[in-house]
């Protein structure tokens, strides 16, 4: 006895709380979405996110009456907010496609509980990314000139252009995470459509599971479809702010030309779409009970890989000075001396305290352990973010190569009105879904359940 | 009682161990026209009733190819034929600088053709199925597994088959009208 004992293997670490049954489970979720009645932080939080939005619809048509002139943009720094609030959305975006293709490629099976929502965030993220462009555009109704279509005009986009590729990179981007956050719901769908008791519920749920029944053979090819979609999904997802940085590092900016920018850039938005994960997860599990679901231990996996990107975001800054430095190049080593020294000296400073020095805490598992001082170092690194993408378009584009070209920039109110209002966006959109839509994944979890094994014995 | 329309028998079980068994017995005895309704996949499941193989990752293949052949040409017919600008005599088949767009609608093209494949496939949207007419039926997408041997199997009588499906420990077996 006690040999067999020594002979049975300790018992493996369980994602979720013990307890739990698939019954429990079904009902734990989907009861966030089949109630009349929400907890007070989901009213407050949706109630922000209205008032930002609509914070959002002012400015956007004061900007359509008056024009981007409202923005502090003006010659040379012609991107300022706009571009930097698009690359900051879509890195944001990128943490959710990690947790959903790549984990599931390497077979994490903690991302269960957190794919689901970390999708809609990715999805909601890219739509305010995509504001940015259009509106950033002057007319903005002129946006499908974009694309390439058959027009009296007799022309066409330059396909050797790097904005172009960011079209195609950023809306393949968009469709493919709505197709696969789509996919991932279809069963939970199902179950909404078998639990509600309301026929108007029953309907929609009903529609939107276009009949779903749980079918072995279906199962079998929707597990092909996933891990297709997985497959297919990874690489793209490195693509995106690969093509993002091209935006940068194909003009010849000093500051902007350099040929690390796509790893360094891939990096930086896993880092700030985890810090997302967690601003959004850690409120999330305390306000409707979850923490059975998403443990401390889904907090903790996420800050290890928000240090381990924060180490290579880290890296890349230290990098890039030696680069300037080792290139020879004056105007290079200008660039980098004035954004240490010059008029954006005190961004840059903050900048390496957010996003180099913060982090370092997460090294110690006690504070990787404690949600409310997790939740403060993801705001931290999303301001650090914010911040790097900013020094990287304001302040190369103000001192760029001939001295009396050199110009300021200085943000409105405006600026931060739109910049506000796409928070508010995403704050609207994320909490209509986390009300009418299962925020974690009910039949990925149920196979994280001991229950779910078919046991040895019985097995031939 | 007669098969007139039954779509099949139905019985349910309670852990995915007992229907995993409960298929393994049902196809060993002879029946091929089952199908099994679980709320998660299981894996042993597929490979007890033989569903390894499906065409999906040829759709996708194909899918795949036509996508990157649509964006390279669409880029080499707009840049060479169509709207060819001469920019300090660069060559106007620049390939180089096809290369994102080319692999963009790979992936587009791919993911799309794997979920309309998928859809395809699986034959949905399905809005009506005879196996929603067992009441129980809504626990599949809960915590309940159950099997069904459909009427169109050629051993399928329906006491015959139920009195099988007695037999390998349900909680409960249903007639599945059709």
């Amino acid at each position: 006895m006690a040999d067999e004992q020594l002979l049975e293997q300790p018992e493996s670490k369980e994602v979720i709380a013990p307890g739990y049954t698939f019954g429990s489970v079904t009902d734990q979720i989907s009861a966030v979405v089949l109630t009349k009645h929400q907890p007070l932080f989901w009213i407050a939080s949706f109630g922000v996110g209205f008032c930002l939005l609509q914070l959002l619809l002012v400015s956007a048509v004061l900007l359509f009456t008056k024009g981007v002139g409202i923005w502090g943009i003006r010659t040379p720094v012609m991107w300022g907010f706009a571009i930097t609030n698009f690359v900051w959305w879509i890195g944001i975006g990128h943490a959710g496609t990690l947790i959903s293709a790549i984990l599931l490629l390497l077979n994490q099976s903690w991302r269960n509980s957190i794919n689901r929502f970390a999708e809609a965030m990715t999805l909601f993220a890219v739509a305010c990314a995509g504001l940015f462009p259009i509106l950033h555009m002057g007319r903005p109704w002129l946006a499908y000139w974009l694309f390439p279509y058959p027009n009296s005009m007799n022309v066409e986009p330059n396909f050797r252009s790097p904005l172009v590729w960011d079209v195609f990179a950023v809306s393949t981007y968009a469709t493919v995470s709505l197709l696969f956050w789509f996919t991932g719901l279809i069963p939970d769908l199902g179950t909404l459509r078998d639990r509600a008791k309301h026929f108007i519920p029953q309907r929609i749920y009903g529609v939107l599971a276009m009949g779903w029944r749980g079918s072995a053979k279906h199962w079998s090819i929707y597990e092909t479809a996933t891990l297709l979609l997985a497959g297919m999904s990874t690489p793209l997802v490195l693509s995106v702010h690969t093509v993002v940085s091209f935006d940068f590092t194909v003009a010849i900016v000093p500051g902007w030309h350099s040929t690390f920018f796509p790893p360094y850039f891939v990096a930086g938005a896993i880092y700030s779409g985890f810090a997302m994960v967690l601003a959004l997860a850690i409120p999330l599990r305390a306000a409707y009970g979850l923490q059975g679901l998403i443990t401390d231990r889904h907090l903790e996996n996420a800050a290890k890989v928000m240090l381990a990107t924060g180490l290579i975001v880290a890296y890349a800054y230290i990098m890039e000075t030696f680069m300037a430095w080792y290139s020879g190049s004056p105007y290079e080593q200008q660039a980098f001396w004035n954004r240490m020294t010059g008029p954006y000296s005190s961004s840059y400073w903050f900048l390496v305290f957010c996003n180099i020095v913060s982090p370092q805490v997460l090294w110690f598992k006690k504070f990787r352990r404690t949600p409310v001082l997790l939740f403060i170092s993801s705001i931290i690194v999303l301001i650090g973010m914010w911040l790097e993408r900013y020094m990287i378009i304001v302040s190369s584009l103000a001192q760029d190569y001939v001295t009396s070209s050199w110009g300021l920039f200085h943000a409105t109110r405006w600026d931060w009105a739109t910049y506000w209002g796409t928070i508010g966006l995403f704050l609207f959109l994320f909490f209509l879904f986390v009300r009418a839509l299962p925020m974690i994944s009910i039949f990925e979890v149920r196979t994280l359940l001991p229950q779910a094994k078919v046991t040895e014995e019985v097995r031939r | 009682m007669s098969s007139a329309g039954v779509y099949g028998v139905m019985a349910e079980f309670d852990s995915p161990t007992s229907l995993v068994n409960a298929a393994r017995a049902a196809h060993e005895k002879g029946f091929r026209k089952l199908d099994a309704y679980t709320p998660f996949p299981i894996e042993e499941l597929s490979e007890v009733l033989h569903l390894h193989k499906n065409k999906l990752p040829l759709i996708v293949l194909c899918g795949g190819i036509l996508g990157g052949l649509t964006g390279y040409l669409l880029q080499y017919f707009v840049t060479v034929i169509y709207f060819p600008i001469n920019i300090g005599g660069r060559p106007l088949h620049s390939w180089p600088s096809y290369i994102i767009i080319t692999f963009e609608l790979t992936i587009l093209f791919g993911c799309l053709s794997a979920v309309l494949g998928m859809l395809a496939l699986c034959g949905l949207p399905m809005p009506y199925h005879p196996t929603f007419n067992v009441p129980r039926f809504a626990l599949a997408s809960r915590d309940r597994f159950f099997l069904c041997i459909e009427a169109t199997d050629p051993m399928f009588d329906l006491e015959g088959t139920a009195g099988f499906l007695e037999t390998l420990e349900p909680k409960e077996v249903s007639e599945v009208a059709n």
